[in-house]
């Protein structure tokens, strides 16, 4: 190819050790170029808080591509680089919409899915119709001046500058976070709009070609059929792709390194076979996403779940940084400029105008029909926030010249909508938001509370609907889950997501694994690890504690150990001897409380770089175990005094767990639990069972010293309930409890090779931190009968079997 | 007529259609009856996947609290007028409805909901109250345990106990969640907006045959 030329070229001169090639890389340097000038011009924008505050970023970018393009039109006089239909609707847009899909709260936008309807196709059409028709009737009266379009080329461009535009939306609204009802209205409607405008558009550019005359009824009939083809086909593509895509990721356990790879490809592959079939791809893409995250979100591991999402996010978010700088650069070209002051102007007004008229109309119908109206100020936000995009600026730019003769003045128009929508308005609509006192998004954190009464409101509401003999909306929700419930996710999700999924079990979960992670951090932040950053260790330790740390989850010190290269040394016996003299017994116990929380700190980064293979990582396991042994002590804090309080609590022997033995794949609380019907037992010693569960992968996890170790239900045998009628008695939340045990048993003094947290040492839980809610809310008493003491004696009592010490 | 029924009504808020329809639907429950037994609801096939399905019936039958009656317990059977008055604790809010009329619409709602968790009626849900509400709501997924449900109502209790009462000292107890509790936790959510049932779709489906 080019290199054979080149070297025949040369091939008379010298060979050349160096050289120039740029043609060879023009393409796709310029491509990264761009991407990096974009990407650097959000650097600088959010440098400035004050200017990204005021300014929505779209505005920001437009101007900047305008300020770029004026470069390169000043210094070559050609404008190079225009926003090519191809590219935007290729490659720049589906990131976008699938994104939007994928993330979409599905059960908001079911819920609000009629009005989403209405407005995305009856608002529409009026909004096309009424502006061609109006700047037609314009045109008649002779202002515009002469132009060479007739109705049908009026109409075309009404159906193109009609529509919505979801990107701008998403950058607008983003930045206003109004209420979810609000977004979701006008953004679902960006989404579903668009079979609409690819209906119209098509229908439009088909009659303008064949010419007014042989426009008959039969061909409008045909406009009408096509777009409920091109709807219904595109969504059905999207489902289809969507079952596709769902299947293939329960059987992606091996090859959890590509996993992510799928959701794009064949996300992708919905979005090109919907264009392929001309039916509608924003449609068919949309709905891939939003039927497939259910079902992908179970299947796929926790690592590629946080890859998509990231992936998914940069590609959209560079997507859209792309395609308004592309605007404003596209921007700048004199050839395509056409002024025609009445008809841009008269657009822009017609567009608002008939807008607004648009809503308020259909919000008057609709409200008839909603339970929870929308008021005045919802259908001003949802006016105002009606932005034409570069989906208009597209589908403009891809109008053939011959055919529709004006095609300039409508990119210049379109060019001005755009810029108009974006910039003016998407500066002011903030302002106007705080205005007008639009409710806003509550961000709160998931209350285990709300969950559950929402799936009781859901169970009442259903029954209600039966008994008064309705079809309603939670009747066709409980129908569609119960179908859910039995066949599709039989066929589409792993087995073992299918037991564990359920929607209230994951908030649980999540709030037990923030509460573990936060009572370590707190425990750190309190000062306790200090030993750690004793001078002797710190050639050993690269944690850094001397930077602030933050209250999130981040910060903890399993992250900033997991995270940092190089060997942490808990060596107790080194540590203990160097400094015995400082410790605090204080740093002894949160030493104890790492030690039980934070099993196995990377001993030794290994770097094992494979592309075939993640080495799985640990942290599911302890995240895990954290879960386990938090729940536990729960259990045994909250007792209710009616409940009864005489039940002694076993004693559980640890055991050494089988390889064969059976994994219950349930994610809470293993077997050995508090019997609480039993009201007065004697104090037994009784062997149980203990299993611990696991995800699938991990059978052959043989050194788990995880398993075995933690999974036992440190119980306390209650010897005097008579006289304590207010609570059980629970050393984990006593704070006094004696020192001296500690002193007695400090395991790591003791001879054994094998340290590890001991039994005891897990048993004698230390003093935690009490501004944790759920942890720790409340002690029912702070007696501590200590019966460890009691029924610890023993050293014939099977120890625990880790067989990792902290010896490094 | 809806006026004249109790002190519930606020307003006219149940139209005459809805009470049409309302009627026929119990007329078909009861089988051309004035009243309606437990048994009939049995009739109603779709009620029976329903977890909570035990709670909602007996509702409909609590004579102090939902039917406003002055005697305590169970009622054996309830008239149309009984039938209405739990029906319209599931009616819309309206546009026209102003602050304090809300708020005691709010109130009622939770009050209903209160008393459907609060099995024996001491004004406190315990929390083995508490757990029967978290087993029955999730009894409709197999694969999860009893004891995960006991351990998510043990959550959810306590989440509410730090919710109302914050820090407690070493020597105090949480005895339940009392009413003001209940009200305390759902400060900041709409229950106006998310508890009720259309009234307007009018479609009857034969459920009883």
């Amino acid at each position: 190819g080019q290199r054979s030329s080149e070297s025949a070229k040369n091939s008379n001169q010298s060979f050349a050790i160096v050289s120039f090639k740029w043609d060879h890389v023009k393409e796709p340097y310029i491509i990264a170029l761009w991407v990096l000038v974009a990407s650097l011009a959000k650097i600088v924008f959010h440098l400035s808080h004050k200017v990204t505050r005021v300014v929505p970023e779209s505005a920001l970018l437009i101007v900047l591509g305008i300020v770029l393009g004026g470069i390169v039109w000043a210094a070559d006089h050609i404008a190079s680089f225009t926003l090519t239909p191809t590219v935007f609707f290729f490659y720049l847009l589906p990131p976008i919409v699938l994104d939007a899909g994928y993330f979409m709260p599905n059960r908001l936008f079911f819920g609000n899915l009629g009005t989403i309807l209405l407005y995305a196709v009856i608002g529409t059409v009026w909004n096309a119709a009424t502006t061609g028709l109006s700047l037609y009737g314009v045109y008649l009266t002779g202002i515009m001046g002469k132009l060479q379009s007739g109705l049908l080329e009026f109409l075309l461009f009404g159906s193109l500058i009609a529509a919505v535009d979801p990107v701008a939306v998403l950058a607008v609204f983003e930045e206003v976070h109004v209420n979810e009802v609000l977004f979701i209205i006008v953004f679902g409607e960006s989404l579903l709009n668009d079979a609409v405008t690819v209906v119209l558009y098509n229908v439009f550019e088909s009659f303008v070609a064949i010419g007014p005359t042989n426009v008959t009824g039969i061909e409008c009939l045909k406009g009408i059929v096509s777009f409920f083809v091109v709807s219904l086909g595109g969504t059905l593509v999207g489902i289809f792709f969507a079952f596709l895509l769902s299947l293939v990721s329960r059987f992606t356990k091996h090859v959890r390194i590509i996993e992510p790879g799928f959701v794009f490809i064949i996300s992708y592959l919905s979005y090109l076979t919907a264009e392929m079939l001309s039916l509608s791809a924003i449609l068919a893409i949309t709905f891939c996403g939003i039927c497939c995250q259910k079902y992908v979100k179970a299947n796929i591991s926790e690592q590629s779940s946080t890859t998509v999402r990231y992936t998914m996010k940069m590609m959209a978010s560079g997507a859209e940084t792309i395609i308004f700088m592309f605007l404003g650069i596209s921007a700048v070209n004199p050839d395509i400029w056409t002024w025609n002051t009445a008809f841009i102007l008269l657009t822009l007004v017609f567009i608002s105008v008939y807008r607004v008229i648009g809503v308020v109309l259909q919000t008057w119908i609709l409200n008839r029909y909603r339970t929870v109206q929308l008021g005045i100020i919802d259908q001003v936000v949802m006016s105002y926030g009606g932005l034409r995009g570069a989906v208009a600026f597209a589908l403009v730019a891809l109008l053939d010249k011959d055919k529709v003769k004006d095609k300039n003045l409508f990119v210049s128009t379109t060019i001005i909508v755009v810029f108009f929508t974006v910039i003016f308005q998407g500066l002011t609509i903030k302002p106007l938001v705080q205005w007008l006192k639009v409710k806003k998004t509550e961000h709160r954190e998931p209350k285990l509370n709300e969950k559950l009464h929402g799936r009781a409101f859901d169970h009442i509401l259903s029954a209600i609907e039966d008994i008064s003999g309705q079809i309603g909306h939670h009747y066709l929700r409980d129908k569609w889950s119960n179908f859910d419930r039995k066949f599709l996710r039989k066929i589409l999700m792993r087995r073992s997501a299918q037991k564990s999924r359920d929607q209230i079990l994951n908030v649980f979960h999540e709030l037990n694994l923030k509460d573990a992670i936060s009572y370590v951090a707190e425990g750190e932040r309190r000062g306790s690890l200090a030993f750690i950053r004793s001078p002797s260790t710190d050639n050993m330790v690269n944690v850094d504690f001397s930077t602030p740390l933050p209250s999130t989850v981040e910060s903890s010190v399993s992250y900033l150990l997991r995270e940092k290269a190089g060997p942490v040394c808990l060596d107790m016996q080194a540590l203990e001897q160097r400094r015995k003299s400082i410790r605090d017994t204080e740093d002894t116990l949160a030493h104890h409380t790492l030690q039980q929380y934070l099993y196995k700190p990377r001993q030794e980064h290994k770097h094992l770089y494979s592309r075939h293979e993640i080495m799985h990582s640990e942290d599911d396991k302890q995240d895990k175990e954290i879960f386990h042994r938090t729940m536990r002590k729960r259990l045994e804090s909250f007792k209710s005094t009616k409940l009864g309080i005489n039940h002694p609590k076993k004693l559980n022997k640890i055991h050494k767990r089988d390889r064969g033995q059976k994994r219950r794949n349930s994610s809470v609380i293993p077997n050995g639990n508090i019997p609480s019907e039993n009201p007065v037992q004697d104090f037994t010693l009784k062997e149980k069972d203990l299993e611990f569960s696991e995800s699938e992968e991990n059978n052959d996890y043989e050194t788990l010293h995880l398993g075995k170790g933690v999974d036992f239900l440190a119980n306390v045998t209650q010897q005097n309930f008579t006289d304590n009628p207010a609570g059980i008695d629970n050393p984990v939340f006593s704070a006094d409890d004696d020192q001296s045990i500690y002193m007695k048993f400090s395991p790591w003094l003791s001879s054994e090779d094998t340290v590890v947290p001991s039994q005891r040492a897990r048993v004698q839980i230390p003093y935690s931190p009490n501004n944790f809610r759920r942890l720790t809310p409340f002690r029912l008493s702070n007696k501590s009968v200590d019966s460890f003491l009691l029924a610890d004696g023993p050293e014939d009592r099977p120890r625990t079997f880790l067989p990792e010490s902290t010896h490094m | 007529g809806a006026q004249s029924l109790h002190p519930l009504s606020l307003a006219p808020t149940v139209t005459s259609e809805q009470i049409e329809h309302l009627h026929r639907r119990f007329k078909q429950l009861s089988q051309d009856q004035l009243t309606i037994r437990k048994e009939n609801f049995d009739s109603i096939p779709d009620l029976e996947f329903n977890p909570i399905r035990g709670k909602i019936v007996h509702a409909f039958f609590d004579k102090r609290r939902n039917l406003r009656q002055e005697s305590d317990g169970l009622a054996d059977e309830i008239n149309f007028e009984d039938f209405l008055t739990i029906m319209s604790y599931f009616r819309p809010i309206e546009m026209n409805m102003d602050e304090e009329q809300l708020d005691r619409f709010r109130k009622e709602k939770l009050k209903f909901l209160f008393h459907m968790y609060d099995s024996d009626h001491d004004g406190k849900i315990t929390l083995q109250e508490y757990r029967n509400v978290v087993e029955e709501l999730l009894s409709g997924n197999p694969h999860l345990e009893k004891e995960s449900a006991r351990s998510i109502a043990d959550g959810a209790m306590m989440e509410a106990a730090s919710i109302c009462v914050g820090q407690m000292g070493p020597d105090q107890v949480y005895e339940g969640i009392t009413f003001e509790d209940f009200l305390k936790m759902w400060q900041g959510i709409d229950i106006e907006t998310k508890m009720h049932v259309r009234f307007l779709n009018m479609e009857t489906i034969a459920h009883c045959y």
